[in-house]
């Protein structure tokens, strides 16, 4: 049954990386909520979302990086994501979410981004 | 839960026409929206959509479900959500039935993205959802006896 979610953290350079891996809806979003939340009050602002294992996400999903963005961007920071399957990153697309943060193809490119204090989305 | 199937036939002429109806009945939990999802996704897949649009298909029912248990019935798990599928010829239609509280679908779709972003906790994304991905969407809201969500995508429309 498609229920598992689970998150790695690693670090890379100055930056968080949240390595998402399985489903992302409604019962598992307050996870991941959790899990910036926690990031943004130790005051690691840097994150990178590592989306290669996300199989899948619904608004519940989408909603967690939207409550966040605003106040870790006003901040200083920023959450990148990188390495969306395409069939996940039409969920993105449909809601225009895409023109909204920085997405790239790897981790390594997410944070030469944050390395260069460069944002490309507001 | 309660899962059945039933296949009526008939003929029009010379063409077979096949309509197929298929019914989930779930406790209104939040974890079931994995089983909704799979469920979904194989009468998507019967109903010939391909991969893509299997997954919208699954976001589609995933998001009316979601709102069901999360705004309908507050979370409570002891309710139950039906959702009902029906293949036709050339489409797919579910209905998503709840007893909860209901909503008024205009206050939601009045909303632009931006408030919907800001009220993320309303349902009114998932509904934007909903609407971006099916090719018809229709509620029947009696709050506190029965909610009903139908919507509909054609098998031949490939959106990008």
């Amino acid at each position: 049954m498609s229920t598992n979610f689970r998150i790695e953290r690693s670090e890379l350079g100055g930056a968080v990386v949240l390595a998402l891996d399985g489903f992302l809806d409604a019962h598992t979003a307050p996870q991941f909520e959790n899990a910036i939340s926690s990031e943004a009050e130790a005051g690691h602002l840097h994150l990178i979302a590592d989306c290669r294992k996300l199989s899948y996400i619904s608004s519940a999903g989408l909603g967690v990086f939207m409550s966040f963005i605003e106040e870790i961007r006003e901040k200083g920071g920023d959450i990148k994501l990188s390495g969306i399957e395409p069939k996940v990153y039409q969920v993105f697309e449909v809601l225009g979410f895409h023109e909204l943060f920085d997405i790239v193809d790897n981790v390594e490119a997410a944070g030469a981004l944050f390395d260069q204090g460069s944002r490309r989305k507001d | 839960m309660r899962c059945s199937t039933k296949a009526r036939g008939g003929r029009i002429s010379a063409v077979a026409q096949f309509e197929k109806s298929f019914t989930l009945q779930v406790p209104s939990s939040t974890q079931n929206l994995a089983l909704i999802r799979e469920f979904v996704s194989a009468i998507g897949a019967q109903a010939g959509f391909d991969e893509k649009d299997v997954m919208r298909l699954q976001l589609a029912v995933d998001e009316a479900c979601a709102n069901v248990i999360e705004h309908a019935y507050d979370l409570e798990a002891t309710h139950e959500v039906t959702i009902r599928a029906l293949i036709d010829d050339d489409l797919i239609r579910f209905e998503i039935v709840d007893q909860g509280k209901g909503f008024d679908p205009a206050r939601i779709e009045e909303q632009n993205l931006d408030a919907l972003i800001r009220d993320r906790r309303s349902g009114g994304l998932g509904l934007r959802l909903i609407r971006s991905i099916m090719d018809d969407v229709q509620y029947q809201i009696v709050p506190g006896e029965k909610n009903e969500l139908r919507m509909m995508k054609r098998l031949k429309k490939h959106t990008a």
